[in-house]
């Protein structure tokens, strides 16, 4: 008896001694194996053991080896979590990088800044009600010039030169153009709204040969010049921020009666006066009006029952005063190292 | 514009107005000053200086003056002018002042110098007496002034007073900005106008009095063949006229207006042009035969000399004035030389006429000749200030004693009236356009202060259309009312701030957005800038060497374009038959500045005639092109671009072998869609490549968007997912390189009816396999259909492609 209690004794030293000394989890669980799991572990030798014992010795005996599994499978638990938190150290270290090598985006493209700005435009003046209408880029004289009010002999006629490419067609200098084919085909209510490239025998530092317009048009009973600045006030203040006023001063297109120029206060400054709005506080952004009478009445639309007005934004202005663009050749000239830079905010 | 306001304040009293006061009140009339300077702007500090004792510095020119300048003290000064003299009055520039430096030759202006304390052969020199070129100043703008040496003032200059007020260089300069509707306002008296309407001042008119001496020039006549071209010409007869210099008032203003002087008579006639608008030309008449004037139309090929001593030949569409014998003048444009005003000339003939502005401009331009009266005619001349202006000329005759004015006046017109137009508009209508009530009495002001004479009878508003305002006037064309004219007047002078913003209150709710077709076109934009393309957009022109970069035969469409009859320049003269030159050369662009990979893509319109030159609309049709350069980029790459495109709008392309003359011939392929043809890409040809000096390979792609718009939008519909599992074996094959990926996955598809995908993941050629062969290694899914497939069955399935693969194209299984 005594031998065997002598055993139990030094099966627990032994273990301590093992346990202390297992380097990884397999060889935690070789140890498991011997000591103590299975019909041949040395726990369950020991426990073999009692059959040579006397019957009232059996029970201490039993309980003390007994004692004895708990405390190794204790043991054995300690030394599990132990192992296994240390390896999965081990692991992550082996797999130490180097943070600092820089990596490459995934490349995405742009949209042109045109685009975007048309875009916004778009999204601005759908959500009023305007559809879209995009107009073809060659026109016939009569639906660029006679038909908006600007007969042959008209001084207008010099403030846009013009491409011809026969007597009768030519590049459209406005996309005003668009306006009569909307109106022929459809009495009023009208909404809408037409982007466009367009095209004037300019070409300098500050004139491109072509450039973009967007078209507004509205024709319904009883509109206003109040209605324009109201909507024109709607506008700025989602493109150019909250706080965004405008104004309207005299100005003079054929297509228009009463004609005017709209600036808006300078979204840089706030009005006070910098570079961008040369000292003055406004910006000027549009040119808008109340449609003639005549133009309405040319496309067959009685001008007494209905009136409407326009607007015309230059949508190449628009994204060079967004994007701070300096100049404007630079939107056409397709250089990476600038499309790159100018992405949707 | 030019405006000079002292010339203004002779018809407007602007002298209780600040310079920024007036340039607020025309910007909001409608008025913009583009520029505003004083004319003495650089220089500062110049005092009238009393030079009281002046001695020579010993062996030098340069004397030392005692100089008063009054309320300024005192000092010494050096002056190396030969003209200083004791008791003479001459500019002083204190120290601190600013003088224009000049040259050597002490006419040319090389910038602003800032006078300072000095000392000349030790003496001290505080100031600088100064020449009229060191002020800024011209003879004409002031007698004296072009002086090499100092400038003299007269004697009783008040010593210390401002020399730029006594010189007129305090004279303030408006550049206006005028709109094409406003012509009348193209001189100092249309400006007035309008200033005396904005500042509720009386107009004061020219004087245009004088008294004719009763000699005649007996039988004179003047016919107007071509009254279509010109509706009015006037003519009168000056006699006993002595050519003689302008006095220096005529002469100082018409150089404010960027004129020089000439002679009186024609002086005359430029500053009538000026201040009236009206352009005048004054004929010598012991030049004109015949006793008569003809306008008409040019005969084809006949000649006239300008004053200019230019030859130019004329066609009908020229309008000539001719003496009873010959061409004297190009109508509106300029005179002959043959009648030109000379020193010898006793007897004047002035012509003041309208001459319709279209017809003048198309003279001018097609001759290539332009003057101050061309320019002035090609705005618009009114025949009211055809007759203002010659009275303003005859009187400036008999002012300056240049001549005597007769009593042979003829005024051939086609009877419009110079008196003003009646017009009767509705109150209310007006306030209708402009959405606000604007009180009657306002209106009322407004319409007086621009005269139009009105009165109101309940909602009537009748007005009095002055003959100038020709922009007002009704169209006889048009029946539409012209209260819209009313309206833009009352609110340009009452104030546009008076504007109340509403929101449409009347109008009915309209349904906005982008249709199908933009959504379309969106939608594919955005997915290419996924793929890494960057939007561009060029010019819808392009030059006929784009034609013969893309090595297009003589017979190719694309050759087949529609011209610019007045283009820039021949780089920017045709309409784009294809986007794929401007991205080349966008590509080609980019590489030069050091960019030497990127991928591109434009949305555009190519435009193809149906018949030329031009009768009817031409077709525009949307196009794509993508280009994609660099060395990681091939074929591959675009093929990838291409079925992101179809797979985003869950579509499939086709391709096919094909050729293109700037295209690679082996790496070139069509794209179909359900047999629509839309379009092709590939490698861009290396004598191409190398012709725009590109150091990598480019690929380039064009699509009908037209074709391709039809899958817009296409309806997805949700298909459940399969019962059952689907297999996948990965099959390596060994073949002859010739044979195709096409080929086999054909193949493999006939051999069984439950492919999915062949799907290719390996292709090896080289050592390890026989020459001439080549290995493609393939993931071959398999998809059951009405029941998952039993044990071996997809083995079977294996064993009867690769037998019909060595079949039909001897194609082994490797290992």
């Amino acid at each position: 008896m005594e031998n065997l209690t002598g055993n139990l004794a030094e099966l627990k030293a032994k273990i301590e001694t093992e346990l202390n000394v297992l380097k990884n989890s397999k060889e935690l669980y070789e140890f498991k194996n011997v000591y103590l799991e299975g019909k041949k572990s040395k726990i369950s030798e020991l426990m073999k053991e009692m059959r040579n014992l006397a019957p009232e010795e059996r029970a201490g005996y039993g309980k003390s080896v007994n004692e004895l599994k708990e405390w190794a499978l204790g043991r054995f638990a300690e030394m599990e979590e132990k192992m296994k938190a240390l390896e999965l150290q081990h692991r992550y270290e082996k797999e130490k990088i180097d943070l600092s090598i820089p990596a490459e985006p995934q490349k995405i493209g742009n949209l042109h800044p045109v685009t975007l700005v048309r875009n916004q435009l778009i999204d601005i003046f759908a959500g009023m009600g305007f559809e879209i209408y995009e107009g073809s880029e060659i026109e016939t004289d009569y639906y660029n010039f006679t038909a908006l009010n600007t007969p042959q002999d008209h001084p207008a006629r010099d403030m846009q030169d013009t491409f011809y490419l026969s007597p009768e067609f030519l590049l459209r200098t406005q996309t005003s153009a668009g306006q009569i084919h909307v109106m022929e085909k459809k009495q009023p209510p009208i909404k809408i709204l037409s982007p466009g490239k367009v095209f004037r025998s300019d070409d300098d530092a500050t004139h491109s040969p072509m450039f973009s317009q967007m078209e507004g048009l509205v024709v319904d009973k009883g509109i206003t010049l109040g209605d324009l600045k109201g909507m024109l006030d709607v506008f700025v203040k989602k493109i150019y921020g909250e706080d965004t006023t405008t104004r309207l001063r005299p100005s003079y297109f054929p297509f228009t009666e009463p004609s005017v120029e709209v600036d808006c206060s300078c979204f840089e400054c706030g009005g006070k006066g910098c570079s961008l709005c040369k000292g003055t506080g406004w910006i000027e952004i549009l040119g808008a009006g109340v449609v003639n009478k005549q133009v309405l009445e040319n496309c067959g639309i009685d001008s007494e029952e209905y009136s409407g007005f326009a607007f015309g934004i230059g949508i190449e202005r628009t994204a060079m005063l967004k994007y701070g663009i300096n100049n404007i050749k630079l939107l056409f000239n397709s250089d990476i190292r600038v499309l790159e830079q100018i992405t949707e905010k | 514009m030019i405006l000079p306001l002292s010339w203004l304040q002779d018809y407007v009293d602007i002298s209780d107005v600040t310079v920024d006061e007036l340039e607020k009140k025309m910007f909001d009339a409608g008025f913009e000053v583009e520029e505003k300077y004083e004319l003495g702007k650089d220089i500062s500090n110049i005092v009238v200086g009393y030079v009281e004792s002046c001695e020579l510095i010993p062996e030098t020119h340069l004397h030392v003056c005692q100089v008063d300048a009054g309320v300024h003290g005192k000092m010494q000064v050096c002056c190396g002018a030969d003209n200083v003299k004791a008791g003479g009055k001459f500019p002083l520039a204190l120290v601190g002042a600013s003088v224009y430096a000049t040259a050597k030759d002490h006419k040319t202006v090389e910038g602003v110098m800032t006078i300072k304390k000095g000392k000349l052969r030790g003496y001290e020199s505080c100031g600088m007496l100064c020449s009229g070129v060191e002020l800024g100043l011209t003879e004409d703008l002031y007698p004296g002034s072009e002086y090499n040496g100092l400038l003299v003032l007269p004697d009783d200059a008040e010593v210390g007073s401002d020399v730029k007020k006594l010189t007129g260089l305090d004279e303030w300069i408006f550049d206006i900005a005028l709109t094409a509707n406003r012509p009348d306002c193209q001189s100092i008296l249309g400006m007035a106008r309008e200033v005396a309407a904005m500042l509720s001042k009386e107009l004061k008119m020219p004087a245009t009095d004088y008294t004719e001496t009763g000699v005649t020039k007996d039988g004179f006549k003047v016919t107007v063949q071509a009254p279509d071209l010109c509706p009015r010409y006037s003519a009168h007869y000056v006699h006993d006229v002595k050519i003689e210099e302008s006095p220096a008032w005529m002469k100082r203003r018409l150089a404010l207006v960027g004129m020089g002087s000439i002679s009186n008579v024609v002086d005359i006639t430029n500053y009538v042009l000026k201040e009236i608008g009206q352009p005048m030309h004054a004929f010598d008449c012991s030049y004109l035969e015949g006793n008569e004037i003809v306008v008409r139309r040019a005969n084809n090929g006949e000649k006239i000399v300008t004053l200019d001593e230019q030859e130019y030949s004329m066609t009908d569409a020229n309008l000539v004035i001719c003496d009873g014998v010959k061409p004297v003048a190009l109508a509106g444009v300029m005179g002959g030389l043959n009648s030109e005003i000379r020193d010898t000339t006793t007897a004047v003939l002035f012509e003041s006429a309208k001459f319709a502005r279209d017809n003048v401009r198309k003279t001018a331009r097609s001759l290539g000749k332009s003057s101050d009266a061309s320019s002035r005619y090609e705005k618009g001349v009114d025949e009211y200030s055809t007759v203002l202006g010659m009275k303003r000329a005859l009187h400036l005759i008999e002012e300056l004693g240049a001549g005597k004015v007769s009593s042979t006046h003829v005024d051939v017109n086609t009877g419009n009236s110079i008196e003003p137009t009646p017009m009767t508009v509705s109150i209310k209508k007006v306030n209708g356009v402009l959405g606000i009530e604007v009180p009657t009495e306002d209106i009322c002001k407004v319409m007086k202060d621009l005269h139009f004479n009105p009165t109101v009878d309940g909602d009537a508003l009748t007005i009095q259309v002055p003959a100038y305002r020709e922009d007002m006037l009704p169209n006889a064309d048009s029946k539409v009312e012209r209260y819209p004219d009313v309206a833009e007047e009352v609110i340009r002078m009452y104030g546009y701030d008076h504007i109340v913003p509403t929101f449409m209150p009347t109008a009915q709710l309209t349904m906005g957005g982008l249709n199908l077709q933009q959504k379309g076109e969106l939608a594919l934009k955005k997915t290419l800038c996924m793929t890494g393309a960057h939007e561009c957009m060029h010019y819808s022109f392009f030059s006929p060497s784009d034609l013969d970069l893309l090595r297009y035969p003589e017979d190719a469409m694309e050759r087949n374009a529609i011209k610019i009859l007045n283009p820039i320049n021949q780089d920017l003269s045709l309409m784009r038959t294809t986007l794929v030159a401007s991205m080349l050369n966008a590509v080609s662009r980019n590489e030069k500045n050091g960019i030497l990979s990127g991928r591109l893509f434009e949305v555009a319109k190519i435009f193809v005639p149906k018949a030329l030159p031009l009768t009817e609309y031409p077709e525009e049709k949307n196009r794509l092109c993508v280009a994609t350069f660099g060395n990681e980029e091939s074929f591959y790459t675009m093929k990838s671009i291409a079925e992101t495109i179809a797979s985003s709008m869950d579509i499939t392309f086709a391709y096919e072998e094909t050729k293109k003359s700037f295209l690679h011939p082996y790496q070139a392929v069509s794209v179909t869609c359900e047999g629509v043809e839309l379009g092709f890409f590939g490698k861009v040809a290396y004598d191409i490549q190398d012709e725009l000096d590109m150091r990598t390979p480019a690929y380039v792609m064009e699509l009908d968007l037209d074709a391709l718009s039809a899958w817009y939008g296409k309806k997805r519909t949700f298909k459940p997912l399969a019962k059952f599992a689907e297999e996948k074996r990965d099959l390596a094959f060994l073949m002859n390189k010739e044979i195709t990926f096409k080929q086999v996955e054909d193949c493999i598809r006939k051999a069984n009816k439950y492919i999915k995908e062949v799907k290719l993941f390996d292709v090896y050629e080289g050592d390890r396999i026989p020459e001439g062969k080549k290995s493609m290694a393939y993931t071959v899914t398999f998809m059951p259909k009405e029941e998952p497939f039993e044990g071996d069955s997809v083995q079977k399935f294996v064993d009867k492609i690769c037998r019909t693969l060595k079949n039909d194209l001897d194609v082994e299984l490797r290992g």
